[in-house]
């Protein structure tokens, strides 16, 4: 659809629609601009001298959602203190803080962009964006500077800025990661001091070193060691006493062992100036646990950020309209059952309730999935956060808040995590065993020692204690998953809770879902047949004409058939039936076949017509027919439906190679599904499914033993994503598909997918080797200890080799060609 | 030998200096942000008074 001479907006890099001349004048230079928004911005950077933003940005803008007068006038709502309690810290100071989350951050550039604008009003103490939350924490002095105005001057370069209320469970992982970066800290710390005195130890004695100096050192080594135990050893300990008193052998029971008592015995050798002392390994074990910890706690709060608040689906205000006609804006929280609401066009419904006047479509692709939007009329029913798409509407609201259809589906979607189906980590299971045969082990040699040199026994056990700390062991298998899905966020696919990887690894079966997942979700034009009464470009450059400015998926489809058209005048549109506008003189219609008929001149469809339209039917059974008239008859008919992901095939063909049973559960009627299914290559598929249909089929074939992986992109998909043992959503797909799943596909490229089971399973294949690798260390290791060989350098030697070989083997699993970082959507 | 007596308190002074920085560092939430700082450096405020090849034809070198 490119033209040669295509211009392109400077800001947005969107292509300018002909005829149209916006510029702004940047550094001498009338670059062009493609719409009084991208204008705005443009003109606000360079009014504030912030035109490096131009020359450090590495994505294109987004175009910036103009916000109407409406909507800034509501920004000042923000500033009521009612409001300002749920978000604003110190509301009723003078110097208050607040959280807020911006929209349309394409790149770094942008938040350098936006920190100096802000940064630059007078009254703003401080505006800090975190790059990869896209999170901003704004402080400010409240009687120079009101927080609507902060608001305003972000809209005014072209992002938007949502007040956030960080959840308490996000104020709680914040914590829980501040601590444990502290721990993680002072044992490293202590570790190198500790190792580099120990190395000391190692030699020193054979060169003639003085005794006090040994006392010295050794006396440093106990000092340097406590608070590493104490302090970064906390967790162990706390977690291997809670563990024993409800009878279980955890992990941690071991280790807390391990240090207790090696930290114990080797404090007695500094104490009693004789024996060994083992303090390098003692650090040496707390700073690896630490690790490996901290590395699964990481991974477990990622799925937090992943997807950004969802209150977002529901509109902060409203427009109420009072018993004597007048209208008042006020935010959803005030909003009670039995208001009036008027909505305009484009705007989301702010609650449940009911049309009272008006005659609109409501784009309600949040629940169902469906991009077409459904015609409303008085007397039918509204959902709140689907968006009202044609023209104003007159509502009254019947639920609110927790009663309202998406807060249920929201408190269902929680349920049903909670009683996920998951599978057993391979680490986790016979470690209780591990532990006896450690402990035995250990108990064993110091009783055999005890009958032939009594001195010699405790030092054994602590020996064979020091060797049993799994250290590598702990440290295989977060390792391991950091390395993969590091490696797969680059690639595009976000994996937001721990247990995916092992999960896809082990699936037999995938589910897709069609609309949106397989498909583009998205409208696009498939066909055009003209009658033969004006040239096909002709027909096409008429229907982009009579569209222009619609906000009507169908409407956007046909706006791309052309990029010249003529100036469409006096246009009208009809709900549910068409539009009409004056080009070039003559009247045109757009739309359903009895609409376009209704033309005063022309003649009617007539039985070519018919045919061809049958024919249409039959190519694209799932496509919506629309009908383009004007003086000279019916001039043409085009066929829009939803297309076919490009990528869609081949996922599909490799999946299938890789082993996996494909299926194809969609709520799609039978024809489009089996179609879909034709092209695939999918012999297993079903269609006209209800959601509840759906999660019973998964469920059947759970019954069987399948491990079943789900895509999908609806909220009509989300509850059957948490029943299945992994989910992955599209990025394209709702919000809440998103947030209920366990992996993201951000590209939207499904043959990522298969390149990401393939990485599932190569982790577990290397977590499998680390694992063996690990154990080896310790079965080789025990013996040895056992037999009273073990020194003190040794088993440091041996814990950091065998430690570093299973990071050096789980990085593998960073390598491979993961196509240059690709922007998600 | 017995410099060690001095030297090895000094190195643990160092050490919990370091400790209590890096301590410091976590609680300002410094560690909130891993990629920020990277390209902040970048896109640091030069000082306007220095000359810069910063034209309309670098820019259509870049875009076009």
């Amino acid at each position: 659809m490119s033209h040669a001479s295509e211009v392109r907006c400077y800001h947005c890099t969107l292509p300018v629609p002909p005829g149209l001349d916006f510029s702004v004048e940047i550094e001498g230079v009338a670059e062009p601009m493609c719409c009084a928004g991208c204008r705005a911005v443009a003109q606000a950077i360079v009014d504030a001298g912030l035109i490096d933003y131009y020359r450090y940005r590495t994505e294109p803008s987004q175009n910036p959602e103009q916000l109407v007068p409406q909507a800034l006038r509501e920004l000042e709502l923000y500033d009521r203190p009612e409001l300002q309690r749920s978000f604003v810290q110190g509301a009723g100071d003078e110097v208050r803080e607040a959280s807020l989350i911006l929209e349309g951050i394409t790149c770094a550039a942008c938040v350098w962009l936006s920190e100096r604008h802000v940064k630059a009003l007078p009254g703003v103490l401080d505006f800090s964006v975190n790059y990869s939350t896209h999170r901003a924490r704004v402080r400010w002095d409240d009687r120079r500077l009101k927080l609507s105005e902060i608001l305003r001057a972000i809209a005014a370069i072209g992002y938007i800025a949502h007040p956030f209320d960080p959840d308490r469970q996000e104020q709680v992982q914040k914590r829980e990661r501040s601590l444990a970066l502290r721990r993680l800290a002072v044992a490293g710390l202590g570790m190198m001091q500790v190792m580099m005195l120990a190395v000391a130890l190692y030699v020193g004695p054979e060169q003639g070193m003085e005794p006090h100096i040994v006392q010295f050192i050794r006396w440093v080594s106990l000092l340097i060691t406590l608070p590493v135990v104490f302090y970064s050893g906390a967790s162990f300990f706390a977690n291997a006493w809670r563990d024993l008193r409800h009878r279980r052998l955890g992990m941690d029971v071991p280790v807390a062992l391990a240090v207790g008592s090696t930290f114990a015995a080797s404090a007695w050798a500094t104490v009693t100036q004789g024996g060994e002392v083992y303090f390098e390994s003692v650090t040496m074990f707390v700073f690896f646990l630490l690790t490996s910890r901290f590395l699964e706690m990481n991974a477990r709060q990622r799925a937090g950020q992943a997807v950004e608040a969802l209150g977002k689906l529901l509109p902060g205000f409203a427009t109420r309209v009072r018993a004597d006609g007048t209208e008042e804006t006020v935010s959803v929280a005030d909003l009670a059952p039995g208001d009036r609401l008027r909505i305009a066009p484009g705007a989301p419904v702010p609650a449940d309730g009911v049309v009272l006047e008006g005659r609109s479509s409501v784009d309600e692709s949040l629940m169902s999935g469906e991009s077409l939007p459904r015609s409303r009329c008085a007397g039918d029913a509204l959902v709140g956060g689907t968006v009202n798409v044609e023209s104003p509407l007159l509502m009254r609201v019947e639920h609110v808040g927790q009663d309202t259809v998406l807060s249920g589906i929201q408190r269902l979607l929680e349920r049903a995590q909670a009683e996920k189906p998951a599978l057993a980590r391979m680490t986790e299971r016979g470690t209780g065993w591990f532990v006896l045969l450690i402990l035995l082990v250990a108990g064993l040699a110091a009783g055999y020692w005890w009958t032939v040199d009594p001195g010699k026994a405790f030092w054994v056990a602590v020996a064979v204690l020091v060797v049993s700390c799994p250290c590598a062991l702990a440290l295989a298998t977060p390792v391991a998953l950091t390395a993969a899905t590091g490696f797969l966020t680059r690639l595009g696919v976000l994996v937001t809770r721990g247990h995916a990887l092992e999960t896809l690894a082990r699936a037999t079966h995938i589910v897709f879902d069609k609309t949106g997942t397989l498909t583009e979700g998205r409208i696009g034009v498939h066909e055009v047949w003209s009658t033969g009464r004006l040239p096909d470009a002709r027909c096409k450059a008429l229907a982009a004409a009579l569209e222009t400015g619609s906000e009507h998926p169908v409407g956007k489809a046909l706006r791309g058939l052309a990029q010249v058209h003529p100036p469409a005048e006096a246009q009208r549109s009809f709900p549910g039936r068409g539009i009409e506008a004056r080009l070039d003189g003559s009247l045109y219609r757009i739309g359903t076949v009895d609409f376009v008929a209704e033309l005063p001149e022309g003649p009617g469809p007539g039985a070519a017509l018919q045919r061809q339209a049958e024919g249409l039917r039959r190519r694209w059974p799932d496509a919506g027919l629309v009908y383009l008239g004007g003086p000279q008859g019916l001039l043409a008919v085009f066929a829009l439906g939803d297309e076919l992901r490009p990528g869609a095939a081949a996922a599909v063909a490799a999946l299938r190679g890789m082993g996996l049973e494909i299926l194809l559960l969609s709520g799609d009627a039978p024809e489009p599904v089996a179609r879909t299914a034709a092209q695939l290559g999918i012999t297993r598929y079903q269609a006209s499914m209800l959601p509840a249909q759906k999660l019973a089929a998964i469920e059947a074939l759970q019954q069987n033993g399948a491990v079943v992986a789900m895509v999908g992109d609806g909220i009509n998909d989300a509850p059957v994503l948490s029943r299945a043992q992994v989910s992955i959503a599209m990025a394209g797909g709702t919000e809440l598909a998103q947030a209920s799943a366990d992996m993201i596909l951000h590209t939207d490229r499904l043959e990522q997918l298969a390149v990401a089971t393939e990485r599932a399973r190569s982790t577990l294949r290397i977590i499998g080797q680390n694992l063996v690798w690990a154990l080896g260390y310790n079965v080789v290791a025990l013996p040895v200890a056992a037999a009273g060989w073990l020194s003190p350098w040794l088993a440091a030697l041996g814990m950091s080799l065998s430690s570093l070989l299973v990071v050096l083997n789980s990085l593998r699993l960073t390598l491979g060609n993961a196509p240059g970082p690709r922007r998600p959507r | 030998m017995d410099i060690l007596f001095l030297l090895i308190p000094l190195s643990l002074l160092v050490m919990v200096v370091a400790a209590g920085a890096f301590l410091w560092a976590v609680k300002s939430g410094q560690f909130e942000d891993m990629e920020g700082p990277a390209h902040r450096i970048l896109m640091d405020e030069d000082d306007p008074r220095i000359p810069h090849k910063r034209t309309a034809d670098r820019l259509k070198e870049e875009d076009r």
